[in-house]
């Protein structure tokens, strides 16, 4: 026979102000099953607690309903209360009478009535509710970065400075990403090479990081604490334990003219080659697209002239399967080329160049020397025009969004123009400057003021070629609002950042979700940032939007700090609020598979004693399963229920509401 | 023969005389036959959408509802600013159930938004080019600098064009035809349009630029394919060449005269007659490149 205490809350006056809560308390001693009724002016304070304690020891409570507030917040709160009292905590119950009621009526009869029905239908629930534990799940200490750049590069060390075990895999032959290919860094100028390198060598020297270059994620199975990854590494066609890194085959490479993806197309690099020389590892691959040997048979240049033999051309694609408990995503961004601009040109025009190519022209390390000088000629320009939301902010373009980093690198590029050379014209066209941040208003004032870089507020409607310079027509949308024509050498375009062409692929392969331009979503845009909806699965830099140094290497702290905590436990609780198989009404149609959001269905053979199978079912594994319900709507057999939700929980529930019977006249 | 609708605004049956003859001129050869609409009425361009929302959708209305009445699918709108206002009364017609209910009764016409109108450039790669590919007699050794103005390449909603700010359907033709089509940098850009009017110092400075560029890049002639852009940068020549300070005189043809051409058709019977800006050193130009092939 069950026996339900029922406590109502007054929240304060958020729910007493609009709810006769006495009244309801009043009500509900007279249902069916409840022997202990009361109000409390905040249940949830230490006194509040203890009346729930003391109520269920003394009354010898079956079943515990607190009606108060959502139970997001609190329902842990009581739920402990009740352990503590020595009943199974998921025998207590909420009503939400806050946001369900109180807050969304006006002082009446019929609020007051409301609530007590809401009081009713949870009793009527907790009296089929049952006792259940808490899943214990195991946690492989060993943690999968998805690339190389600055936010995994930041997210592995932290990790890895930790004690755990870290494997980094970079899709491209070196570490290091969009940031070893930038010139200075915004806000102090400081080169980015020079800070990033040591970096990326600690990763490559760290005991507890295990690096993949040139490889990719095949595929990801498994859960939180326990994935299964499979990493293809591709052939890189040297044996880089044998391979010194002397270079010889590099420069004895007949196929030099291919363009270099490390200067963003404003070079030529050999067919086999290392990305740039601070590369990590510092070892060729060969790029077996552009190769001779493979696409003709013959040369073998490379294998004759290598002192160490290192040259493999019959080396395959690897698949390695690795076992890790947490994953972050840092596969950072890309950026949109100029050929995506009609009115600029379409990129017929050499001069016309994006951000990227813009660094790589005016590092040290560039195809230049750092020596700003013009695709088409070689010509050191005398005036640069800089276009801000190159794209971003431009929903006919489809792409609405802010790329967050363009006001900052084109005020750094029109500076690093200025700094090179004092004659030159800068001309920056910007919609709004938008320079949030420690010291970002100052540098962008600094261009400005100190630098003479002349902003102009307005757009650029086109662009085109006369006589040897390029023509930029645009808007002053200040000073009476004049169209502005601006003769250049060359054109910068800040163009919008998107995601990389293959995030979506990847998203699906790691089952976490994306927004609607392929960047992948967090679980929470303020409160958890650096998790994915997956658990297990952490996201760190640009791959979750748009953001700059400081920010990304933030994010890969916060999201090592979260595998860390992972990490730091010996197994992992779940809450028990998950899908179950009756084995006995099971017929193994796998609908159920097919819908479960969370692959969390497996199947399981049922055989007798000598071996035989009787039927294979469906079994849910609980370290996946999040408790959706997908699987219960759907099940023909009705053989499937979620513990804490099950069918006769619910029905008792929605029965209650429709057998509405007076239990004191309100 | 294949028969299709035809509204030539008011421009074809004045200003634009030229531009209807070679139409229809171009349209014999390609065995097509343009029915004029019965008793079509004004677009209402630019009067009617700057004063009254509803008349600017009702007067382009009947006569798309006149077409629907001769059973016509299509209707060729060589003018640009009437195939914009056609188009947009179709497309609010279909996307606002308020014009629905309310043309009828204006106009005192069904409209079930049926009849299609097309511009010159559509009508000429669906109905003309495969035709007449085999008769093109006179090779086009020129240059041209193609023009599209504003209403062939917006709103874009309206626009059948591709790559609108760069579009090159009028330069494939212009190539077809044996022509050489130079890339330069004013093709979308305005001429000044109804300003020619009332503010014809504005529509100088504008189409200046334009005519500028063009026979700076060494084109032979600006071809159009919109009256009223031949209006300005023809009519108004002597405004452009005051902002110029040259005496400019590339001339400005329409993509239909220069198809005529191609076609071998006495430049007389294209309408060469009629234009300001002479077009006979151009014309004589390509003839004797002709007797020379």
């Amino acid at each position: 026979m069950a026996r339900i205490g029922v406590f109502v809350c007054h929240c304060g006056e958020n729910i007493s102000s609009t709810v006769d809560c006495a009244k309801v308390a009043e009500i509900a001693s007279n249902y069916p099953g409840v022997v202990y009724s009361i109000d409390y002016k905040y249940m949830c304070s230490d006194p509040g607690q203890n009346l729930i304690k003391e109520a269920i020891q003394k009354h010898k409570l079956t079943g515990v309903v607190v009606a108060a507030c959502s139970p997001r917040m609190h329902e842990p709160t009581f739920r402990k209360a009740t352990a503590e009292a020595g009943l199974n905590p998921y025998l207590c119950e909420m009503a939400n009478l806050r946001e369900h009621c109180s807050w969304v009526h006006y002082r009446e009869d019929t609020t007051t009535e409301k609530a007590a029905e809401l009081v009713r239908v949870l009793v009527e629930k907790v009296k089929h509710n049952e006792e259940l534990y808490p899943i214990k799940v195991p946690i492989t200490k060993t943690a999968l970065v998805i690339g190389g750049g600055i936010g995994g590069i930041q997210a592995a060390l932290d990790i890895a400075n930790s004690g755990h075990k870290v494997i980094m895999v970079e899709k491209n032959p070196s570490i290091g990403g969009k940031m070893a290919q930038l010139s200075e860094t915004f806000p102090t100028l400081d080169c980015s090479q020079c800070i990033l390198t040591p970096r990326m060598v600690e990763v490559a020297q760290h005991p507890n990081i295990t690096l993949y270059t040139y490889a990719e994620i095949e595929s990801v199975d498994g859960f939180i604490g326990n994935f299964k990854v499979t990493i293809r590494q591709k052939a890189k066609s040297v044996d880089h334990k044998a391979c010194t890194g002397c270079g010889l085959c590099i420069e004895k490479c007949p196929i030099k003219k291919i363009p270099d993806e490390f200067n963003a197309g404003l070079g030529n690099r050999a067919a086999i080659y290392v990305p740039f020389p601070q590369a990590v590892p510092n070892k060729p691959v060969i790029d077996r697209n552009n190769c001779t040997y493979f696409l003709k048979g013959k040369c073998g240049l490379c294998k004759k002239v290598c002192p160490a033999d290192a040259i493999h051309y019959e080396q395959e694609d690897e698949l390695i399967k690795v076992d890790v408990g947490a994953i972050v995503a840092a596969t950072g961004f890309d950026i949109k080329h100029s050929d995506f601009f009609p009115e600029y040109g379409y990129g017929k025009y050499p001069d016309v160049i994006d951000g990227l190519q813009f660094e790589r022209l005016a590092s040290a390390s560039g195809p230049t020397l750092g020596v700003l000088k013009r695709p088409s000629d070689g010509k050191e320009p005398e005036s640069i025009v800089f276009i801000a939301c190159a794209g971003s902010r431009d929903p006919a373009k489809g792409i609405p969004y802010c790329s967050k980093i363009c006001c900052m690198y084109t005020a750094k590029h029109a500076m690093l123009f200025k700094h090179k050379n004092h004659h030159g014209k800068a001309t920056v066209f910007y919609m709004d400057i938008r320079a949030g941040g420690k010291m970002y208003d100052e540098f962008v004032r600094r261009a400005i003021e100190e630098d003479d870089v002349n902003y102009i507020r307005g757009r650029v409607s086109r662009i085109y070629e006369k006589n040897g310079k390029l023509i930029v027509c645009g808007v002053d949308t200040l000073l009476n609002s004049r169209p502005v024509e601006i003769e250049a050498d060359m054109v910068v375009l800040a163009t919008a950042a998107i995601a990389n062409s293959d995030s979506e692929e990847l998203a699906q392969k790691l089952h976490i979700s994306y927004d609607p331009y392929h960047f992948f979503s967090e679980a929470h845009p303020k409160l958890r940032p650096v998790e994915t909806n997956t658990a297990g699965i952490m996201l760190a830099g640009a791959c979750q939007a748009p953001k700059d140094i400081p920010d990304t290497v933030s994010q890969a702290s916060g999201t090592a700090a979260k595998v860390v905590a992972l990490f730091s436990q010996d197994e992992l609780t779940r809450e028990p609020l998950i899908a179950y198989v009756n084995n006995n009404t099971c017929v193994g149609c796998f609908l159920c598979q097919s819908v479960c959001p969370y692959l969390a269905i497996e199947k399981e053979e049922i055989r007798r004693r000598d071996g035989t199978l009787v039927k294979t079912v469906a079994k849910i594994n609980p370290g996946l399963c999040q408790g959706c319900g997908t699987c219960v709507a759907l099940c023909r057999s009705k053989s499937i229920d979620i513990h804490g939700y099950t069918n006769r929980q619910i029905y008792a529930e929605v029965s209650a509401l429709f057998n509405r019977r007076e239990y004191a006249g309100v | 023969m294949t028969k299709i609708g035809y509204f030539p605004g008011c421009s074809l049956n004045g200003t634009a005389k030229e531009y209807d003859l070679s139409l229809k001129a171009i349209a014999r050869f390609a065995d097509v036959e343009l029915v004029e609409l019965n008793d079509w009425n004004c677009c209402g361009a630019t009067a009617a959408h700057s004063l009254n929302s509803t008349l600017a959708v009702a007067l382009p209305a009947r006569n798309l509802a006149i077409a629907e009445r001769m059973g016509f699918d299509e209707i060729l709108v060589p003018c640009a600013a009437c195939y914009s206002r056609l188009a947009q009364a179709l497309y609010e017609i279909k996307s606002d159930e308020k014009y629905r209910t309310k043309i009828p009764q204006l106009i005192e016409m069904e409209i079930k938004g049926t009849a299609n109108p097309i511009t010159v450039l559509d009508f000429i790669n669906k109905y003309v080019l495969d035709k007449i590919k085999d008769k093109l007699t006179n090779k086009l050794n020129a240059k041209f600098a193609c023009y599209y103005g504003c209403l062939l390449t917006r709103p874009e909603h309206l626009s059948t064009i591709e790559r609108r700010e760069d579009p090159l359907v009028m330069e494939q033709i212009v190539k077809l035809a044996g022509g050489i089509a130079i890339d330069w940098a004013f093709k979308v850009e305005c001429c000044g349009a109804g300003l020619s009017v009332v503010r014809t110092d504005i529509v100088g400075k504008l189409c200046a630029k334009i005519v500028d560029d063009a026979s700076s890049r060494g084109a032979d002639a600006i071809v159009v394919a919109c009256p009223m852009c031949h209006s300005n940068l023809d009519m108004r020549r002597s405004e452009i060449n005051k902002n110029l300070s040259t005496d400019n005189k590339i001339p400005a043809i329409y993509i239909t005269q220069l198809l005529g051409l191609a076609l071998g058709i006495e430049p007389n019977k294209l309408g060469f007659d009629k234009h300001f800006v002479p077009a006979d050193n151009f014309i004589q130009k390509l003839q004797k490149q002709t007797v020379e092939v």
